[in-house]
């Protein structure tokens, strides 16, 4: 036993470490720092399109240019920072929090991580592609005809697109393995905490939605290079199928992007609310609904398609329901903290922020799927501030919110705690002043995705842009406290938060390279 | 229905604090002293609100930034709405909006309660109850019958838009990159709308206009009063056609017919802009609707039709090549969008300065113009340009940014060319 033991500590050291680990560990900490990078990517694409809508008139960019930043923004933070933060969640937590050694396919693991680099090179490189078309430019949908015409950028992010798609369905099957087949004895599916559930669901999402997505990107890959005619009205085809066929993956991808974020915030909420979870079960039943309604609610992106009105009406009805599990999930967040005895360390604060501004998010969906106001809405700003509430303030939140719970744990230091309030109190200002003013500018009747706008939206477009730049300043902060957290700090102790719970917190801090070689018991 | 008077009544509260707004804020810009100030607010403002103060400060800190840009015109809602459809519209908005807005702070006055009450640091002792199958049964069902409550009257609403039957008058929209084209078929009247702002206004060399971005050469004239029906299709990417005050907006798909309808109340100049984008100019392709008396309309198709029947004939005469030049130095206002004001190209768009199709054989450069090139930006000209336009931005191409063919070319050997 002993020497058993003794072999399976082996603790590689150098590049090679990362190059070839196969340990959960390892792979969850390099998707987490590949995350972080792209946010800091995809934030300044960001700032770049704030800064040329400071004001009307063209300033800073040429409008093919700032058409490249808006779509390249959307795939670098969807793809390569809100989707690599949750595996790296997921890679780092799920064993912990199950009671498994590792990963059950830890080398697939180390595959799938190592596409994203080269998958986001072949990404970002054609920004340097200028005299060739540069980055892709129809919006991060690509909307055929539109993305037929686009220059090879378009090519690198279909074919980058195809990697990243791979990565994410080898981390799907993993997750899937791991949790139905690794958990500890006793560990019973009713028993699992609800972050694993919601990954769990997570990865069923991802394992019907990507190959979609890589059928139609490739559809158009051959549209545009060897004569096939699927998405071209002049060739027997049709533009409207590419938009049916993108938002099937499209909708699932939505809650690909914040189930997790839900498994998190009720991770987070019981621990400083230092009292159980209200309804777990229903919980679990909200997110399985949720995922199920995900798949059946496509078309309410394309409701101004000229979609029949019964199609119209099945389709906003069917989103309305999804108001529903939602709804409960809110409900229970609140619940749990109804009667708990509440501490608002930066966790908390984060999770809290997430459940207030997630529900605007909400709600503006709400008002979306609305058909006929959602003529008004469509491809305005309106949009643009809705699922920037959903995806930032709704899912960065949550990420930020996990981050600060289990960094100590991850680290085995203690974060600044004065440093993570001014982290978190500037983001929330630079946040809403970024996001929130968009919902007028929509109403008001601005377009989405221009560059230069009609005098009477330059106001709310300061306001954002002011916003946008104290927001992605304050991100800085962070960098520095989870830079300083890994090197130093407070030892922190197992349990690190005084209401935590689950397998995780059993384990010292940092946990031991391979945890649970002996599997715990539940009872 | 009480709730839609109130509603309106809202609408109204709305529209009047906006011109509170307005006027506040337009003192501000105009740099009056402290006193003039706060006459004109009083004059204004009756009873000052919190709410107005706070948009105040949001104003002053907007004009503090941009001094000399800021117009105050801004809004917080939709704008004022023209066909009743649009007014539906806002009406059923207003209400959603206002229901999210109550069930938002009941929902988080318990988590604020919770959150100053509940706390460790007063002493506050956790309980320990986890489940209430009551509560979870009634947070489903009671939402589910406010959805119930929500979906009535949009499905009304909804339907009512859709009935495109019994139509006093036919236009069709085409969405080319990047302007619009419309066709009065029962009038036999067609013409291209396109952006007017001055380039020189967008790249910052010249003041802006009041209707910045939103103008152009020739708007689209509808007559008020009348069911008007909107066949909506493109010629190249997609499009949308959009006018937020007629409540309208609608995909412009190549290969695809939909239909809209609108009834416009009054006389006025609407302005909107495409949704959907559709490439480099996107953010430049605005729709603008001229709704006019019915009888100014009649004179405005009988003006549309002698100014085509006198371009038809300008077509057949032999021109000058001073004439060419000039003529398409104007046509080429277009082409530039792409090219470049003076044939430089723009990123991925080639240039026309010492090209080989603007300067190798006349055939050759009028095949591209014509026929356009297929799997790019470069569209087949010949449905949009007369012959007198080609022969014209050829001969000026040829003879321009460097190139010294002199060429001239002429509206005949266009119309050989086709």
């Amino acid at each position: 036993m002993a020497t058993a033991a003794h072999h399976h500590d082996e603790h590689p050291t150098g590049i090679t470490r990362w190059m070839f680990t196969t340990n959960h560990k390892d792979i969850g900490t390099m998707y987490l720092l590949f995350a972080l990078m792209m946010f800091l990517v995809g934030g300044v694409m960001a700032l770049i399109i704030r800064a040329e809508l400071f004001q009307p008139g063209l300033q800073i960019t040429d409008p093919h240019f700032f058409n490249q930043m808006t779509t390249l923004h959307a795939l670098v933070m969807i793809f390569g920072g809100v989707m690599p933060a949750f595996v790296g969640f997921a890679n780092w937590q799920l064993p912990l929090m199950i009671g498994a050694p590792d990963m059950a396919l830890p080398r697939m693991n180390n595959w799938s991580f190592w596409i994203l680099p080269f998958a986001f090179t072949l990404l970002l490189s054609t920004v340097f592609m200028q005299g060739q078309g540069g980055g892709p430019s129809a919006g991060w949908t690509i909307y055929p005809p539109l993305s037929v015409q686009g220059g090879i950028g378009t090519d690198f992010a279909i074919l980058s697109i195809h990697m990243m798609g791979i990565s994410s369905v080898l981390g799907a099957i993993n997750v899937i393995a791991t949790i139905l087949n690794m958990r500890a004895p006793g560990m019973t599916l009713m028993k699992m905490p609800l972050f694993v559930w919601t990954w769990l669901i997570t990865a069923f999402l991802l394992l019907g939605a990507m190959p979609v997505l890589a059928g139609t990107v490739t559809m158009l890959l051959t549209d545009r290079h060897f004569g096939t005619s699927f998405f071209d009205a002049a060739g027997g085809g049709d533009p409207v199928l590419f938009q049916h066929v993108f938002w099937f993956f499209g909708h699932p991808e939505v809650y690909i992007l914040i189930l997790p974020a839900f498994g998190i915030v009720s991770q987070v909420i019981p621990t400083f609310a230092r009292k159980p979870l209200f309804g777990y079960d229903s919980m679990v039943y909200a997110t399985a609904s949720i995922a199920f309604l995900s798949h059946i609610v496509w078309a309410h992106h394309m409701f101004t398609v000229g979609m029949p009105i019964t199609g119209e009406l099945f389709f906003m009805y069917a989103t309305m329901l999804i108001a529903v599990p939602t709804g409960v999930k809110i409900f229970n967040w609140i619940a749990t903290m109804w009667r708990g005895s509440m501490t608002f360390e930066t966790p908390m604060l984060f999770a809290i922020a997430f459940v207030f501004l997630f529900t605007i998010g909400g709600l503006s969906g709400l008002m979306l799927s609305i058909v006929p106001a959602d003529f008004q809405y469509h491809d305005t700003y309106f949009v643009v501030a809705h699922f920037h509430y959903v995806l930032v303030t709704g899912a960065v939140l949550a990420i930020f919110s996990g981050v600060y719970y289990w960094l100590p744990k991850w680290s085995g230091h203690m974060y600044n705690e004065t440093l993570g309030k001014w982290h978190f109190w500037l983001t929330m200002i630079g946040m809403n002043l970024t996001f929130f003013p968009m919902h007028f500018l929509g109403l008001a009747g601005m377009p989405r995705r221009i560059p230069d706008y009609a005098l009477q939206f330059t106001e709310f477009n300061q306001i954002a842009s002011v916003g946008a730049f104290i927001f992605g300043l304050s991100q800085l902060l962070f960098v520095v406290l989870v830079i300083r957290t890994m090197r130093g700090g407070a030892k922190a102790t197992e349990q690190v938060w005084e209401g935590a719970d689950g397998l995780e917190w059993t384990l010292s801090s940092p946990p031991p390279y391979h945890s649970f070689a002996t599997a715990p018991v539940i009872k | 229905m009480s709730h839609a008077g109130a509603l309106r009544a809202w609408r109204v509260s709305l529209g009047v604090y906006r011109a509170r707004a307005l006027e506040r804020a337009g003192a501000k810009r105009a740099k009056n002293s402290l006193f003039l100030n706060r006459e004109t607010s009083m004059h204004v403002v009756r009873s000052p609100s919190r709410r107005g103060a706070w948009f105040r400060r949001i104003a002053a800190v907007a004009a503090a930034f941009a001094p000399g840009l800021v117009t105050a015109d801004y809004r917080l809602n939709f704008p004022p709405p023209e066909t009743s459809i649009a007014a539906n519209i806002l009406d059923l908005h207003n209400l959603i909006m206002i229901i999210c807005a109550i069930i938002f702070l009941i929902v988080f006055a318990f988590m604020f309660y919770a959150i100053v009450v509940h706390r460790k640091s007063r002493g506050y002792k956790a309980a320990t109850f986890h489940d209430s199958a009551r509560l979870e049964v009634l947070w489903t069902v009671l939402p589910f019958l406010i959805l119930v409550g929500m979906a009535i009257p949009s499905t009304t609403t909804l339907i009512a838009m859709s009935d495109v039957s019994k139509s006093d008058l036919t236009v069709n929209v085409v969405g080319y990159q990047w302007k619009w084209k419309y066709d009065f078929p029962e009038q036999d009247i067609s013409f291209f709308s396109t952006l007017s702002t001055p380039r020189e206004q967008i790249e910052g060399k010249a003041p802006k206009g009041e209707n910045y971005l939103l103008e152009v050469d020739n708007p689209l004239v509808l007559p008020v009063g009348k069911k008007v029906r909107l066949v909506i299709t493109a010629n190249d990417v997609i499009h949308a056609w959009w006018v937020p005050q007629f409540g309208i907006k609608k995909d412009a798909i190549p290969g695809y017919i939909n239909e809209v309808w609108m009834n416009i109340d009054k006389p006025g100049v609407y302005r909107g802009q495409c949704a959907e984008l559709c490439g480099k100019d996107h953010g430049f392709m605005p729709v603008v609707v001229n709704a006019v008396t019915q009888e100014e309309f009649e004179k405005w198709v009988v003006a549309q039709k002698q100014k085509a029947s006198a371009e038809a004939a300008r077509a057949d005469k032999v021109w000058t090549r001073d004439e060419l030049l000039a003529k398409g130095k104007q046509v080429y206002q277009a082409c530039g969008a792409c090219h470049g004001p003076n044939g430089e190209g723009v990123g991925p768009f080639p240039k026309l300065a010492g090209s080989k199709i603007a300067t190798g054989p006349v055939a050759a450069h009028l095949s591209i113009v014509l026929k356009g090139k297929p799997g790019t930006a470069m569209q087949a000209f010949s449905a949009q340009l007369n012959d007198a336009d080609i022969a014209a931005v050829v001969t000026y191409e040829r003879n321009s940014f460097g190139n010294k063919t002199g060429d001239v070319v002429q509206p005949a050997q266009v119309k050989a060319a086709r």
